[in-house]
């Protein structure tokens, strides 16, 4: 039940800079995601609060206490690891034993925890295999019961679905959420998926570059995003991004109208709107389908404007599919978002 | 496309008829070399063990048939030449192992200019046993001061029936640690980081972590380089003929079955027993082996 | 605290220092003592330093020894037993990895387990075969025996094996046979483990010794440097010079292992190690 605080925290790989001014807070009880591409600093900003590395400058808090110069040992935080991490030679309850032997803990409270915690990922039937005898879910769940005993300030979680097949992902998902809430730890969560990031967080950092480019709500980022790198991350398909201008207030794609702005600037922009705020009407502004992909409930028209940029149009499945090749008419139906063209800040 | 080559792995490639012929051609020079110079002269030891020398040296040797090598099993030549064995590989590999072993931990410290010390570390790889003989003769020779200084006084080696045996011995671990060291730190570094780093987060301390982590993990090849060891041990030839045989003592207590094989050879003709014990010699060998191997398969299934 | 961390590093510092001292002494003892006169050598307490390097010890060594001879006897075989062994273990190990051929598995289970029967083992027959060749004595008789090693196959077949699927697919679809693929693909790739078996082989042939000894019997003209080293040392009263010609017999591995230290440790950690 812990606050984490990262205060202009920045890390340097021998020249290379991998995490820029980090500055960010976590509220107790909160999992805040870590969301961005590879190599956007969202495990470099992991590992340093593990304390697996050092900071480059800057100071990392949890519960005000400054753990800056701590070793993760003394840190008070669990971690589960990508690859999970096992230790191959020791039984599922070994592995689960071993931080709390580390920290000496009586035999039987040590063992009515392990118990607690193999329960609670439901492996107790499994506690005396080794992990080579486990699948990849099991051995997932031996991470989080490792993780779960030692009840830590901060859970610490680097992208622990990524190795597991699609279906077993969903459902795993939704049991780290769970699981999550009814223990009521502060968890940082790295991943690079935004599905993931959405559904589980309570809030989410966006990275890029090692720079944080916003943090807040789940539907706050969705609806307001910062900028455009934002706006195109989040959600499936990303936000529709085309080069665009913006006359005196007034938002142009080409030639074409498409929306007004409370800022009556004349600059080039880049025009965002979501696939769902758009339809395929008489007027608006001219495209070629490409392809249309019939996802079952809905339709994604991928169609390519004259200036050779993607767009996605989203169909409820009963309206009528376009063919490829087809020429059409693209208007917006909702929300039309404005970034600078050359800083990707929103301007409206 | 004419190649009709198999893209299962672990199946071959190249699965046409004469590629077939091809394979066997480039195995060829190797089988050779192997047939003629490895397999024809082990095999030959057995043979030649069946005959035994005549007393005199050019006159023939008659076949005695198995007698000559039972004979042995029992000669207090050769069970003390055994002795001699086992005591110079128990006091060799042990320091080495352990030795290495040390090395190779502290050198896997992510420090600065920590290459410098794995090149010093494995440095007593690159000398021969003649070097290291002619080093060690003068660091251990009752004529220089190196002893001296650090308040040892020993008797000259070679005349000497208790330290010859284990002065020898140091100078085979002293050449052997560097290769110990190579193996383990190549075991080292295959060790996955991330099991490492997890064992920080759970709380072990540097200590811990080496006890009931690194070592456990790293036990195969610690083996590995226990049976390296053992046969380096056992074909250590050179710094006893430099140390004592140059210097004209011949000393029972330094005579190791490699020794003896090569006194038979060359000393006293003795082609037949020499066979008899070169047998010996690789039975041991075979042996050392095979129980490294035994020990190994109860502990390697944990490895995935 | 930064100065309890300073301290930490210190000790580890020192630790290192102090063991690697231990190590490195009788090379150092060959070194220094290989640059001091006699006296300085057997003096007590013992002289570590140099003070004034007696640097014709070499030039002595080497005349009075023939050196030259040696080292350049040596040169030779060990680096005909190196090509050897490189040609010999890339060309098996190769069919091994990519081959289909007859008896593939039984002449695998053969190469490796001539790793099991010690050199010394065939010793005497080998001296009676080199006899019979009338290769004993000479250069041949050195070299042949060794030209193949077990050791040298594993580790080629290892560095084969680990060549991503992709690469020979790609080769196959661009219709290489295997030939091709083995001198413009396989071994271009293998070439870290190529080094380190080269090294090896090479360390190990130029350390040689009770085969030189017995096969080059009395034919000085042929013996390795090793041989050199036996004739020079063996007593105290020529120390420095032994030294000196133990430096020169060493001085070429050193060279070698500094510059491919890192090949020789990370070709066993792919996989080689068991």
């Amino acid at each position: 039940m812990s606050q984490v605080r990262f205060a202009a925290v920045s890390k340097i790989f021998g020249g290379t800079p991998a995490l820029t001014d980090l500055s960010l807070d976590v509220a107790d009880g909160e999992l805040l995601v870590l969301l961005g591409p590879s190599g956007c600093g969202k495990t470099t900003a992991l590992r340093l609060l593990a304390g697996l590395e050092e900071v480059s400058s800057g100071a990392i808090y949890i519960d005000d206490v400054d753990v800056t110069a701590l070793e993760p040992k003394d840190r008070d935080i669990a971690m589960v690891f990508q690859s999970y991490a096992l230790y191959p030679h020791m039984t599922v309850r070994k592995n689960v034993e071993f931080p709390l032997k580390n920290a000496k803990l009586p035999a039987a409270e040590l063992a009515a925890r392990v118990n607690e915690a193999l329960a609670t990922v439901s492996l107790t039937e499994l506690a005396d295999r080794k992990p080579g005898q486990l699948s990849g879910g099991q051995r997932q769940r031996v991470a989080l019961a490792r993780a779960i005993v030692r009840r830590p300030r901060v859970f610490l979680m680097d992208e622990p679905l990524s190795n597991l097949d699609a279906t077993l992902r969903q459902q795993t998902r939704a049991d780290i959420v769970a699981l999550q809430r009814r223990l009521g730890v502060t968890t940082v969560y790295v991943t690079h998926d935004q599905v993931e990031a959405m559904t589980m967080g309570h809030r989410i950092a966006v990275m890029k570059g090692g720079v944080l480019q916003q943090v807040g709500k789940p539907l706050d980022l969705y609806n307001e995003p910062a900028n455009a790198f934002v706006a195109g991350f989040l959600g499936s398909p990303g936000m529709n991004l085309v080069a665009g201008e913006l006359r005196q207030g007034q938002i142009f794609i080409g030639d074409d109208l498409v929306g007004t702005s409370s800022v009556s600037d004349t600059r080039d922009v880049t025009v965002g709107i979501r696939a769902e705020s758009l339809e395929i009407s008489p007027t608006g502004f001219a495209a070629t389908v490409l392809v249309a992909e019939e996802l079952g409930a809905d339709v994604h028209v991928v169609c390519e404007t004259a200036t050779h940029e993607r767009v996605v149009v989203r169909q409820p499945q009963h309206a009528t599919v376009p063919q490829s090749g087809q020429s059409v008419t693209i208007a917006p139906t909702g929300k039309v978002y404005v970034f600078d063209r050359h800083s990707g800040e929103r301007i409206s | 496309m004419s190649a009709r080559a198999s893209l299962v792995p672990g199946g071959s490639v190249f699965r046409r008829r004469r590629d077939g012929w091809l394979g066997l051609a480039l195995v060829l020079p190797a089988l050779i070399i192997f047939a003629g110079f490895t397999y024809y002269p082990f095999f030959k030891n057995f043979q030649m063990g069946l005959f035994k020398a005549a007393p005199f040296p050019n006159l023939p040797s008659h076949y005695v048939g198995t007698a000559q090598f039972t004979t042995m099993l029992g000669s207090a030549d050769f069970l003390d030449s055994v002795k001699s064995t086992v005591i110079y590989a128990l006091i060799t590999v042990p320091l080495g192992v352990i030795g290495g072993l040390v090395m190779a931990v502290l050198a896997h410290q992510k420090l600065r200019g920590i290459r410098i010390f794995r090149t010093i570390f494995s440095s007593s790889v690159v000398s021969s046993a003649a070097v290291a003989a002619v080093v060690f003769q003068v660091i251990l020779s009752p004529q220089t001061g190196y002893l001296q200084a650090l308040g040892i006084h020993l008797p000259d080696i070679t005349s000497s029936p208790t330290w010859g045996l284990p002065a020898m011995a140091l100078v085979s671990a002293w050449q052997f640690v560097g290769l110990a060291f190579i193996i383990l730190t190549a075991g080292l570094q295959s060790l996955p980081d991330e099991i490492m780093e997890a064992s920080r987060v759970d709380g072990a301390t540097a200590w811990t972590r080496l006890w009931r982590i690194t070592f456990p993990l790293l036990s195969p090849t610690i083996f590995f380089c226990g049976v390296v060891g053992v046969i380096f041990s056992l074909q250590s030839f050179g710094q006893i003929d430099i140390m004592i045989g140059t210097s004209g003592a011949t000393y029972t207590h330094t005579n190791v079955l490699i020794y003896a094989i090569y006194r038979l050879l060359h000393v006293s003709q003795n082609t037949g027993l020499a066979a008899c014990y070169s047998i010996a010699l690789f039975v041991i060998t075979l042996l050392v082996t095979l129980i490294q191997f035994r020990l190994l398969e109860r502990r390697v299934h944990y490895a995935h | 605290m930064p100065t309890k961390r300073l301290a930490r590093t210190i000790s580890r510092y020192l630790l290192l220092v102090v063991i690697a001292a231990i190590v490195v002494f009788p090379l150092y003892v060959l070194f220094s003592g290989s640059l001091m006169t006699l006296k300085e050598i057997s003096s007590i307490p013992p002289q570590l330093i140099p003070l004034h390097p007696v640097w014709k010890s070499y030039s002595e060594a080497f005349n009075t020894g023939n050196l030259g001879q040696y080292l350049a006897v040596s040169l030779g075989q060990s680096a005909l037993i190196t090509v050897g062994q490189v040609v010999t273990s890339i060309s098996a190990a190769f069919a091994f990895a990519y081959i289909a051929f007859p008896f593939k598995r039984i002449l695998f289970a053969l190469m490796l387990a001539t790793s099991m029967i010690p050199f010394e083992v065939t010793v005497i027959a080998n001296l009676q075969t080199v006899h019979s060749l009338h290769v004993d004595e000479t250069m041949q008789g050195l070299v042949i025996p060794f030209l193949a090693t077990g050791f040298g196959i594993f580790l080629m077949r290892q560095a084969f094996m680990q060549i991503p699927k992709e690469m020979h697919e790609a080769a196959i679809i661009d219709g290489y046979g295997p030939w091709k693929y083995l001198w413009r693909v396989a071994v271009p790739l293998a070439r870290p483990s190529v080094a380190a078996l080269a090294v090896f082989g090479f360390l190990g042939a130029w350390n040689q010794y009770l085969w030189p000894l017995l096969e080059t019997g009395n034919n000085t003209s042929i013996q390795t440097i090793q041989m050199g080293i036996r004739q020079v040392g063996g007593t105290i009263s020529t120390a420095n010079l032994t030294l000196a010609a133990g430096v020169i017999a060493t001085a070429p591995l050193l060279v070698l292992l500094v510059f491919f230290q890192k090949h020789l440790i990370r070709s066993l950690t792919a996989g080689a190690v068991k």
